[in-house]
């Protein structure tokens, strides 16, 4: 019963959004008032409606309802709680219902923030919102139904896969489809500015706010993700560019290139057009990546319930929208014409810099992970695109990117002086250098990659604090640290993302750079040494888990003969699923990860022994954490309320 | 009880990359044995380098390079011999040959062009200068100055 007030929920969802998508566009163009007016009401309710029928596939896998096709291939009555929960989105048709869900939330969001919204634009803003949310509800009513039910219900579901039953799935996709999602805000934004013919700096300001928000849960899905790969694959390894990690990257280079060029639409109107071209590229990318994963096209280690007919349809969604909205581009964009002017030297052409590295590092990303198809479908080439090549190709913009952020950050809008800039610098340019140069004559004949990463990260967590510092002003200390304390949310957020993102590539950098291996057969009793470490098998036992039989082995880790701590690495086996899992150990450190994982018995007695040690490992989601955290501040800022410019624009015009 | 786990454990395909009796006692060649054996894809596996997969294919992969390693093979000769077996797929860095110098040439030409269109615009926004003043403008702007 409670299913089908679901299913029922879900259709009603698609005829309210259908409704949304054409009458609010309609009164848009005549200007009817009534007409333009439903689109708030029928956001709030597709939003409810949908919220019903999630509610209502939850409930069937919590009461683990076998009936339901849905649940009965993709659940099983004896699994935790947590993970019947977090199964709802662990297949093809429960993601893509979660993926609507939190695209109602958006267009819901658009209506209880976008009060100041000028009318006309709210209600193209959530008919272009309508429009994808009825293009997925078509797709999941029609192909992917979540709803169906079973004739024979099984007396047992068959269980979700064994890899996926980890807390990581709780998390991870969430996040993901929230920064995913997030853009179509920034889309519907664009085609509505597109209709209208018109973006200002208003515009650059009610846009930002949905680009932060979804750039920020991207930012915390991809860290989760990579962070999840680093603990649970037994190796320590934390990005395999492997397509569906790209699929998420683009998205997440594209909206950071946006986030930069929307500012300069606020402050400045120029590169508007620009603007507009990235936030349609940004919702472009994401329903590509959205396709990538749910297709399967591209051969991946993340292949879990994809199916590759139902992902043409995607295809055929990411055209008509992409399509659409870059031939309403060609057509519109000459009317954006830009106001502001700036010299060659100015915070707008080190932001046009930023900008091009981004989107072209983006592209970089994306020509590598579409080649092995483009090169099977056209050329016949069985070609595969991996590592190797993006490190190669992809790394060198970052670098780039790294040098001019602190010089860009600091020079003044319209025209900036190059030199007063990298005067304030210059301090931070020399104890950079010092130390990348310290760090190679210390390390001597290992890989240039240490020295580099740790000039480039104190390189721009200084400009970074220089920023906030001259920011201060002149004077004493005591009236530097109250402007400080005043200063505008935005202007710390800026300092902690981009300290952040210092941090990260310092962090990528040291465990490239430095990380050290060890692998070795042990027996109880051995002690052996790894870098300042030495390891101690002390013992090796067998233990039953509650599905499971595990081998531990208590591993000993000392310091100049001090104690550290005890490590218990497993080797487990599951005997129902006839599968094996690594379940390393990690100590982790703010200066070091220590790793240890145990693999098989040797035939001469004794285990395989695998020690790693990963200097400023947690530097890497650290510096993620603190560029969401920037996001926060950002988004906090009273001048981001969205509407805020339109009310004060108003109450300008009124007072004049 | 503890030897039906102990079988079971053997039995099933090893879980690790690298195993310990497969690394050469030479720590220089082992280390160009292992940036070489990342550089190399798995030709079962779902996008895995031969050094991270698990799989049996894998391992014997690990062992013949080694071998040819041992023998005194270059890495360029190692690669030619994993390629002429498995084909062009077991490179993860591709090659130059054909059409995949499109796929190396296509990025710098991409920023070369894109930087060629960011001065462009900025040199256009870029005289740093509004429209002069008119005279009415420039009249009112005097009265201003002198009130």
């Amino acid at each position: 019963m409670i299913v089908e007030l679901g299913h029922f929920a879900l259709i009603l969802a698609l005829s309210v959004a259908c409704i949304q998508m054409v009458i609010p566009f309609i009164g848009a163009h005549y200007g009817w008032h009534r007409w333009m007016q439903v689109a708030a009401p029928a956001a709030v309710a597709q939003f409810v409606l949908i919220g019903i029928a999630f509610a209502a596939l939850t409930y069937a896998f919590v009461r683990s309802d076998f009936s339901l096709q849905l649940v009965a291939h993709n659940s099983h009555s004896a699994k935790p709680m947590i993970y019947k929960i977090s199964g709802v989105w662990g297949n093809h048709e429960g993601s893509l219902l979660l993926w609507t869900l939190i695209l109602a939330l958006f267009g819901a969001c658009a209506v209880w923030f976008g009060q100041d919204l000028p009318q006309r634009l709210r209600a193209r803003v959530l008919a272009v919102q309508a429009a994808i949310g009825v293009a997925f509800l078509m797709f999941m009513l029609f192909t992917s139904n979540p709803f169906l039910r079973l004739a024979i219900p099984p007396f047992d579901g068959r269980d979700l896969n064994p890899l996926l039953q980890d807390p990581g799935l709780a998390f991870h996709p969430p996040f993901l489809y929230l920064g995913y999602v997030g853009l179509s805000m920034t889309f519907s934004f664009a085609v509505a500015a597109l209709l209208e013919g018109r973006v200002d700096a208003a515009w650059g300001r009610w846009v930002r706010p949905w680009t932060l928000a979804a750039w920020m849960f991207l930012t915390v899905g991809i860290a989760l993700g990579s962070w999840w790969a680093y603990y649970e694959l037994g190796w320590g390894g934390f990005w395999f560019w492997d397509p569906v990690e790209n699929a998420s990257f683009m998205p997440w280079l594209i909206s950071a290139a946006l986030l930069h060029s929307a500012i300069v639409v606020e402050k400045r109107e120029a590169l508007k057009s620009w603007t507009v071209l990235l936030a349609i590229l940004a919702f472009g990318f994401s329903l590509l990546g959205t396709f990538i994963v749910r297709s399967g096209v591209l051969t991946s280690v993340h292949a879990f319930a994809n199916d590759p007919e139902r992902g043409v349809w995607i295809l055929v969604i990411l055209c008509v929208f992409l399509g659409g909205a870059l031939t309403l581009y060609a057509a519109r964009a000459s009317a954006l014409e830009a106001k502001g002017v700036f010299s060659t030297v100015s915070r707008e052409s080190a932001l046009v810099l930023n900008n091009i590295l981004l989107a072209v590092s983006a592209f970089v990303v994306f020509i590598g992970t579409i080649w092995p198809l483009v090169a099977a479908l056209l050329f016949d080439r069985a070609v595969s695109v991996g590592p190797p090549f993006f490190d190669q190709t992809f790394t060198p913009f970052m670098v780039i990117l790294a040098l001019i952020l602190p010089l860009g950050s600091l020079l003044a809008w319209k025209r900036g002086a190059l030199g007063r800039v990298s005067k304030s610098l210059v301090g931070w340019a020399v104890l950079a250098i010092a130390l990348g140069a310290l760090v190679f004559a210390v390390q001597s004949g290992r890989s240039a990659l240490g020295p580099i990463g740790i000039a480039l990260g104190v390189w721009v967590v200084g400009g970074a604090i220089s920023d906030l510092w001259l920011r201060g002003g002149r004077g004493a200390l005591s009236t530097k640290l109250l402007r400080l304390r005043r200063l505008p949310r935005a202007d710390w957020g800026k300092a902690v993302a981009h300290i952040g993102f210092g941090v990260t590539i310092f962090g990528v950098a040291a465990v490239l750079a430095w990380e050290a291996e060890d692998i070795r057969v042990a027996q109880p009793g051995d002690r052996w040494d790894v870098g300042r470490y030495s390891f101690e098998m002390r013992d090796v036992r067998q233990e039953n888990g509650p599905n499971y039989v595990t081998t531990l082995a208590d591993i000993a880790v000392y310091r100049a003969d001090q104690l550290v701590t005890v490590l218990s690495p497993e080797k487990r086996f599951y005997p129902v699923a006839n599968m094996p899992t690594t379940e390393a150990a990690i100590h982790n450190g703010v200066l070091r990860d220590i790793y240890v994982v145990l693999g098989d018995p040797q035939a001469n007695g004794g285990y395989a022994v695998r020690v790693y040690l990963k200097p400023f490992a947690n530097w890497i989601w650290g510096g993620c954490i603190l560029m969401a955290v920037g996001g926060c501040l950002s988004l906090s800022d009273r001048r981001m309320r969205v509407g805020a410019g339109a009310a004060r624009d108003k109450a300008q015009v009124a007072t004049s | 009880m503890r030897w039906i786990i102990l079988i079971l454990i053997l039995t099933v395909t090893p879980l690790w990359a690298v195993e310990p009796e497969e690394m050469l006692a030479d720590p220089v060649l082992e280390a160009r044995a292992r940036a070489l054996s990342g550089e190399l894809r798995c030709p079962i596996c779902r996008n895995e380098s031969i050094d991270e997969s698990h799989a049996p294919l894998a391992r014997e992969l690990r062992v013949v390079l080694r071998e040819r390693l041992s023998a005194g093979d270059s890495d360029a000769q190692i690669k030619t011999y994993m390629v002429a077996r498995y084909g062009e797929f077991v490179l993860l860095r591709p090659n130059t040959e054909g059409v995949n110098l499109l796929l190396w040439l296509v990025s710098p030409t991409m920023l070369i062009i894109a930087l060629g269109v960011g001065w462009a615009t900025i040199r256009k926004r870029g005289t740093g200068q509004t429209d002069p003043l008119t005279e009415d403008e420039q009249e009112a702007l005097e009265k201003i100055l002198r009130s």
